[in-house]
């Protein structure tokens, strides 16, 4: 016999559940029982449907993604996991900047991530990426110069191609 | 019809064919109980503590299995019971288990009696609901039937708050279960099957490895075919003690951590593991890399999550064990049994060589000898059931077992306290067997008001407790690894064992020679009722052979070789 081996990899599960009470739960004990990774984790009702999508960043060895995909599989509210290969992937951004900041410069950098400013206020203006999650990281590198005073990401969501 | 939510319980019982409820009232549950009161469909058992009333369950459903029922109250009767759910959890025991929950208006207010119970039960159960609405009740109750027996089975909770068991609403049990979410797999692929034959047709040392799974799916016979058709050596697992009868020629035996050297040098030897309904679990294959390291490994189990999860299926096969398995035995044509004669000698010398046996050299009974005395006597004729030690492995290493279903021990979680409430539900099912349960000075004080149910019911469990004045099990543990530091492990306090049970109404004995433990054992089957035999046995006895923690299965400490008398 073969002991799988152990190379974490990063990896996107989708999963299909029956939008019912407690469903959420189910899926992050079932992670923090089992010792498993939550990078992040989106869900939202699947229009005109009695289910729900979760879009769960983990990572973990073959075996381990393995067994997420198995042991998600095997909670009875669970219709389909899908663990991606082949996938569009994106995740949004919001920041929040000082109004004294250079606001053309951050213009154009949300542009080069699929973004803008979206609001802007007395003394504050948000601005929103939407983006690869690798590129939003970009972008919160790039714009560490102009003060962000809060950021939120929104956590991968994905679907196969 | 219009019902409450509480008679609606009793209608769903009596329409699944229930006989037999264990459990214990309180505030929350009340109006169930009020209904319970009314009816003559089934039998209540009132244990006399929650965590008692599922093991009793869980025995009911081993020896039966059949579905188990249990009942309780919110709060703390639901916490007693979270022991007896992780228990029927990890050893895939068919359950249904009913607690009430304080009224809705009170969820969540930290009201009287009130505690998240689902929120507890998620881990240690098949699946759970809340239910909200009495008008639900149907469907989530017969879901809940149907989640507990298909599939692998496990234990399903169902938390009733009490205004909706009094509340009134429509019940019709003549529905479809329609769960698109949940269909488990039955059918074995064909072209898997075929491969997986094909392997054995060309290995030359296959081994079947055989667990609590055959059980589960009610495959023993199937399995006993497949093996003496294919003429293909077996060993079995601590759950799968019964599959094949102790005396067939092609069972090795159980193999593990205090597995028989044959069996455990027969799977170090193997070149095709043919696993069914066994997880590798780490008591059963020591250290995972040296784990039949030259063999390829077939795989049948109707829990895809438990295919490759510790160890690696060349031929995983999903699907319920009797289908698959009959499916195979439809192309056993393919092989030959004969070219495994040389494989099926290595292993009887394995054996020949270190065989599974014990010294009588004690001034004291031994407890091997009180085991196998037992099986002399009672054989076939006894279900067996344990509690958790040395005891339960001397249990599960020499007594007899000739049949599926004779043998009932907490196997996943280890249990101490398991074994009396078990065997109360085992004789609940099966009233023509004698009902033994095999325990140790300290597990049989972790349920032992259960005496008072046995009592009550008139239920004769005979209880025979191999008492070492020892935690034996961690004692030897202590001894071979913590160098004889016996931290907290003397029971040289103990209670007075045969008034003991006299107190509650049962009968008690305390035997120091082989004629009182014959005597003893012959005057309980004829009394027939509740009984403690205490047996006062070796106390440094340790289990033999053993497999260190972590250590291979080929390097077993075995039992010195002394000059047999
Ligand atoms: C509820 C529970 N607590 C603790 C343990 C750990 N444990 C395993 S075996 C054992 C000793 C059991 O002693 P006894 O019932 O006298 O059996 P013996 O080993 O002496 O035969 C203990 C404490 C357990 N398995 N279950
Ligand atoms: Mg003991």
């Amino acid at each position: 016999m073969t002991v799988n081996s152990e190379n974490t990899e990063r990896r996107v599960v989708s999963v299909i559940v029956v939008n019912e009470a407690s469903v959420l739960s189910r899926i992050t004990n079932l992670f923090s029982g089992r010792g498993y990774n939550i990078t992040s984790l989106t869900v939202a009702p699947i229009p005109d449907s009695k289910y729900s999508r979760l879009t769960i960043v983990t990572a973990g060895s073959i075996r381990v993604i393995e067994q997420i995909t198995k042991q998600l599989h095997k909670l009875i509210p669970v219709l389909k996991v899908y663990e991606h290969a082949d996938l569009v992937e994106k995740e949004m951004a919001l920041v929040k900047f000082p109004i004294s900041e250079n606001l053309n410069e951050i213009s154009i950098l949300c542009e080069a991530y699929n973004g803008k400013i979206v609001n802007s206020g007395g003394n504050m203006i948000i601005a929103m990426v939407a983006d690869e999650p690798k590129r939003v990281g970009h972008f919160l590198d790039a714009i560490k110069r102009y003060n962000p005073k809060e950021i939120v990401r929104s956590g991968a969501v994905a679907l196969e191609r | 019809m219009q019902i409450s939510g509480a008679q609606m319980v009793i209608e769903t019982f009596i329409a699944e064919g229930v006989t037999t409820v264990f459990g214990y009232p309180g505030g929350a549950i009340m109006n169930v109980y009020d209904e319970i009161y009314k009816q003559d469909g089934f039998k209540h058992i009132l244990n006399r503590h929650e965590q008692a009333s599922i093991h009793a369950a869980e025995g009911y459903a081993k020896a039966s299995g059949k579905v188990g029922v249990a009942m309780i109250t919110s709060g703390p009767g639901f916490t007693n019971a979270v022991t007896g759910l992780a228990d029927a959890y990890m050893d895939s025991v068919p359950m249904v288990v009913i607690s009430g929950q304080v009224p809705m208006s009170l969820i969540g207010t930290d009201g009287f009696q009130e505690i998240d119970a689902v929120g507890i039960s998620r881990p240690c159960t098949k699946h759970n609901y809340l239910v909200t609405d009495a008008a639900d009740l149907p469907r989530v109750l017969k879901e809940a039937f149907y989640i507990a027996r298909t599939g692998r089975p496990g234990p399903v909770h169902v938390d009733i708050p009490k205004d909706v068991t009094a509340q009134i609403a429509e019940y019709n049990y003549d529905i479809e279960v329609n769960l698109e979410t949940y269909k488990p797999h039955i059918k074995g692929n064909p072209r898997q099957i075929k491969k997986a034959i094909e392997a054995i047709a060309n290995a030359k040392r296959p081994l079947f490895y055989l667990g609590g799974g055959v059980i589960n799916s009610g495959a023993s016979e199937v399995v006993r075919e497949f093996v003496h058709k294919t003429g293909i050596p077996a060993v079995e697992t601590l759950m799968a003690r019964g599959v094949l009868s102790y005396d067939d020629e092609l069972l090795v035996g159980m193999l593990g951590m205090h597995g028989s050297y044959s069996s455990n040098m027969a799977m170090s030897e193997t070149d095709l593991v043919i696993g069914l309904g066994a997880r590798f679990d780490d008591r059963v294959t020591g250290k995972l890399s040296e784990f039949a390291k030259n063999a390829d490994v077939i795989h049948v189990d109707i829990d895809p999550a438990s295919i490759s999860k510790l160890v690696n299926a060349d031929f995983p096969i999903v699907g319920d064990l009797k289908n698959v398995v009959t499916d195979m035995l439809k192309q056993i044509d393919k092989i030959d049994s004969d070219k495994y004669e040389s494989w099926r000698e290595t292993i009887i010398n394995f054996a020949e060589l270190h065989p599974l046996t014990f010294h009588e050299d004690s001034d004291r009974l031994k407890p091997q000898w009180v085991v196998k005395r037992v099986g002399e006597l009672l054989g076939d004729s006894a279900n067996i059931s344990t509690d958790v030690g040395q005891h339960q492995m001397w249990a599960a290493q020499f007594y007899p077992f000739s049949r599926p279903n004779q043998w009932i021990t907490s196997g996943g979680l280890g249990t101490m306290g398991f074994g009396f409430p078990a065997a109360i539900g085992v004789k609940a099912a099966c009233p023509d067997k004698t009902s033994i349960n095999f325990t140790g000075d300290g597990s049989i004080l972790m349920n032992v008001q259960e005496l008072m149910t046995a009592v009550e019911t008139k239920i004769p469990v005979i209880n025979i407790i191999l008492n070492n004045n020892f935690l034996g099990m961690v004692r030897q543990w202590q001894t071979l690894f913590y160098d004889k530091r016996h931290s907290e492990t003397d029971l040289t306090a103990q209670p007075d064992f045969v008034k003991l049970s006299e107190a509650f109404g049962g009968i008690g004995y305390r035997v120091t020679t082989k004629e009182e433990f014959d005597a003893a054992l012959k005057d309980a089957v004829e009394k027939n009722i509740v009984t403690f035999i205490e047996v006062i046995v070796e106390r440094f006895e340790n289990v033999m052979p053993m497999v260190p923690s972590g250590g291979s299965l080929f390097n077993m400490m075995l039992l010195e070789k002394k000059e047999t008398k």
